[in-house]
């Protein structure tokens, strides 16, 4: 794997072995020190172009537990404005050789189109309205922990499908995990054309109690000023999930921010069902198993292949040796996290 | 109006025997291989291939029985002069236009500034006259800066030369300035080509609306974006029985819409462009900006609607909306790109391997609806035929080469088909009587 551009480019296996390597990671985060020496001396970069603070610092933290360093670049008050392009920028940003650009922008097909300018490998962090791979990984990571097993499962993703990346990416990365997808919304907000996808298509909520998850998306408020809906009252009371439509044995997910009181109502938010905080804390592991299956067997640039040997090996026998005394993944080769040949 | 129709910059006068071409030229009922004698720019005798007599004072080309044609014509470029000279200008665009077998293109005014007024497009001909390649000829605007409110001087304009009037690149979105145009086509004559689309559907769209752009997350035009207004104002030009041109239609309802005001005895007339025929939304998945185009490329089935339009006489002429990009603009992510892909080099060729070889349209229809332009904008025709100015291209369809594999001679790379392997090679293409483009390759003539 040399970037992460879209969850289309991750078979089943592979989004098995990241979720597989999150578990591993997620005993670092209950140590004291949540820190381990994986990728010291990498350099990850946080290109971001929209306002994001979940996402960009649940990278920082990743790399930063991985023993990378991070510089953010924000769009907002940079070179950006006084109108720079985003070519330009990552050129100029290459110059500090980052190992890798976690990027987000409102454009799709833009993490790829950085990912042919500049050696570093890329993490796509949201594209536009097209994808949000890392998001559909925490997902998975998160219904694995709390079902065990998706195989079989019916997800229903609920609301504003046509302006989400989160589903598109969502709806694939489900599938290929073995559930069946339906999405559901108003007409207005369901594109054209989505079933091509493989999932089912909803124009209501009546059957919403067949679903095993729910995933709720963020209803954003300037999508009734472009008149889609009608009125956000409107949209409650046709597509909120609330306690009267949300069963015992569902789990309710969504990728927040949330909208208290429009997407979801408060009593569904607070219950034991929802596991939107799971999400948040799976987002950390999971993000960490993606910078280090995209570095951990790379080079660091700047430095002679020499030196290579000391730094690759150090990051892995310390994960190897800390989780054995742990003894946290109980697996038997879950140590061996690195399987950096053939990548 | 003040001079010829079209203009172009003063060339050599073409002496020439070219000996045994094979002459497909539909309207003069030729398909065969010929001699073809051209003398002071004019075609002045075709024989029997092998009969006509080399003179020392003319170059001799053996064509071997080399595809022989009347020049194509082009009835909507962007050479982007004045103003937007980084992407294209009159030399670079006309010879582009050359090196694709064109004698002739014609000029959208949506520059900057927008040609809406009679100095300006008076101006732009003189220009031509000092640099144009190829004939020129130009649309002015339909509205002052294509702002679709107030109208151009249309009179004006014409007498100054406009060929007739376009908003191009937009459409004309008050059903009521565009009555008025046509009402005052009565006046100033000159056909009005429509570029349709609704903007209250298209807005927000990138590409064509269907499982691709749901699968992309990239806001989609529906389709009835361009059928509902070219079936509008198909109907307002029967109210005022105007004359009307439909600019590249893209979709089934559009052919549907323009073969129902044919029937009613509408004067109206349409193109389609070389990449509506050729490639569909499935080519936009990459989200490669040259695939970014406006009308946008849409589904196969509108892709089959198109060609079937094409057969039938529905759709007049192929034009290939050159619309010529920098590489900068281009190299941003597919959202933020400029819509348009240049055409003009590589429209013949990639008609002829895409629909010529595979049996879909035969090769006299392709010629005919390449050259048919000319009379739609109330021209003659380029013919091969004793008396007739030499507008002739020579073209080699066994020759298979890669589209910008050797550059362009475009000044913009923002072409569709770059990269694919094409057949139809143009080798030499004559303008006005003048060499306006001889391939490289092409063996030196010899004289007699």
């Amino acid at each position: 794997m040399n970037h992460l551009l879209s969850i289309e480019d991750l078979d089943r296996g592979a989004i098995e072995r990241i979720v597989e390597r999150a578990a591993r990671f997620a005993e670092v985060s209950d140590r004291e020190i949540k820190k381990v020496p994986a990728l010291r001396g990498r350099m990850v970069l946080n290109l971001f172009y929209e306002a994001s603070t979940r996402t960009r610092s649940s990278f920082e933290l990743a790399a930063k537990r991985l023993s990378a360093d991070v510089v953010n670049f924000a769009a907002s008050g940079s070179s950006v404005e006084k109108g720079e392009s985003l070519k330009d920028t990552v050129l100029t940003l290459s110059a500090h050789k980052p190992d890798a650009i976690v990027l987000r922008t409102p454009w799709a097909g833009a993490a790829e189109l950085v990912s042919k300018w500049c050696s570093a490998a890329i993490v796509n962090a949201g594209d536009g309205k097209h994808e949000h791979p890392t998001q559909a990984l925490l997902d998975v990571y998160t219904l694995h922990e709390r079902l065990g097993a998706i195989d079989g499962a019916s997800i229903w993703i609920v609301g504003d499908v046509a302006h989400s990346r989160v589903a598109r990416s969502n709806i694939i990365a489900f599938q290929r995990m073995g559930a069946h997808v339906t999405v559901a919304g108003p007409p207005t907000l369901i594109p054209r054309g989505i079933e091509a996808l493989g999932c089912d298509v909803r124009y209501t909520l009546a059957e919403l109690g067949s679903a095993d998850v729910v995933y709720a998306l963020r209803m954003q408020r300037e999508r009734m000023t472009e008149t889609w809906v009608p009125s956000l009252r409107e949209y409650a009371a046709c597509y909120q999930v609330n306690g009267a439509r949300l069963g015992p044995r569902q789990v309710l997910m969504h990728p927040g921010p949330v909208n208290r009181g429009v997407e979801l109502s408060g009593e569904v938010l607070d219950s034991p069902q929802a596991v939107i905080t799971a999400q948040v804390e799976a987002g950390v592991v999971v993000r960490m198993a993606v910078l280090y299956e995209l570095l951990a067997g790379a080079r660091p640039s700047g430095l002679p292949p020499a030196s290579r040997g000391v730094a690759d090996a150090g990051g892995p026998r310390e994960i190897r040796a800390r989780s054995r005394d742990g003894g946290a993944a109980g697996a038997p080769d879950a140590p061996s996290v690195p399987d950096v040949a053939g990548r | 109006m003040s001079g010829p129709a079209l203009v172009q910059a003063p060339r050599p006068r073409a002496d020439l025997l070219l000996r045994d071409v094979h002459v497909v030229d539909p309207r003069a009922g030729l398909d065969a291989r010929l001699d073809v004698r051209i003398r002071g720019g004019e075609v002045t005798e075709l024989g029997a291939a092998g009969v006509l007599a080399p003179e020392p004072e003319a170059e001799l080309l053996e064509g071997r029985g080399r595809l022989l044609v009347p020049a194509f014509f082009d009835p909507h470029v962007h050479l982007r002069t004045p103003g937007q000279e980084h992407k294209e200008d009159l030399d670079s665009g006309t010879r582009a236009a050359a090196a694709g077998g064109f004698a002739a293109v014609v000029a959208m005014p949506n520059t900057a500034p927008v040609l809406d007024s009679a100095p300006l497009l008076r101006s732009l001909r003189e220009a031509a006259q000092r640099e144009a390649r190829t004939a020129v000829g130009l649309l002015g605007a339909i509205t002052m800066g294509l702002e679709g409110e107030q109208l151009t001087e249309m009179a004006e304009l014409r007498g100054a030369g406009a060929l007739g009037f376009t908003d191009d690149g937009l459409p004309v979105q008050s059903a009521g300035t565009l009555r008025k145009a046509l009402q005052y086509q009565r006046l100033c004559g000159g056909v009005v080509a429509l570029h349709e689309e609704d903007p209250a559907l298209a807005r927000g769209g990138s590409m064509h609306e269907g499982e691709v752009s749901a699968a992309l997350g990239l806001g989609g035009i529906p389709t009835v974006s361009e059928s509902t207004m070219v079936a509008r104002d198909a109907a307002i030009a029967g109210y005022e029985d105007a004359r009307v041109h439909f600019q590249h239609l893209s979709c089934a309802g559009s052919v549907e819409a323009v073969a129902d005001a044919k029937d009613r005895g509408g004067r109206v007339s349409a193109e389609v462009t070389p990449h509506h025929l050729l490639l569909t939304d499935e080519h936009v998945r990459c989200m490669d900006t040259r695939m970014k185009m406006n009308p946008p490329l849409a589904s196969e089935a509108d892709r089959q609607a198109l060609i079937d339009g094409l057969r039938a006489g529905t759709i007049d002429c192929i034009a290939t909306d050159h619309a010529p990009h920098a590489r900068d603009e281009k190299e941003v992510p597919f959202e933020q790109a400029p819509m348009g892909t240049t055409g003009l080099e590589t429209a013949f060729a990639a008609l002829y391997t895409g629909l010529v070889r595979p049996g879909v349209i035969d090769l006299g229809l392709l010629v005919a609806r390449m050259t048919a332009g000319a009379e739609l904008f109330e021209l003659e025709h380029f013919e091969v035929a004793p008396g007739r100015p030499a507008n002739v291209a020579l073209i080699d369809l066994d020759t298979e080469w890669v589209a910008g594999e050797q550059g362009w001679e475009s000044r913009a790379e923002n072409c569709c088909f770059g990269g694919r392997r094409l057949r139809g090679r143009v080798l030499l293409t004559l303008s006005g009587g003048g060499v306006a483009y001889r391939e490289r390759a092409l063996e030196p003539m010899a004289a007699a």
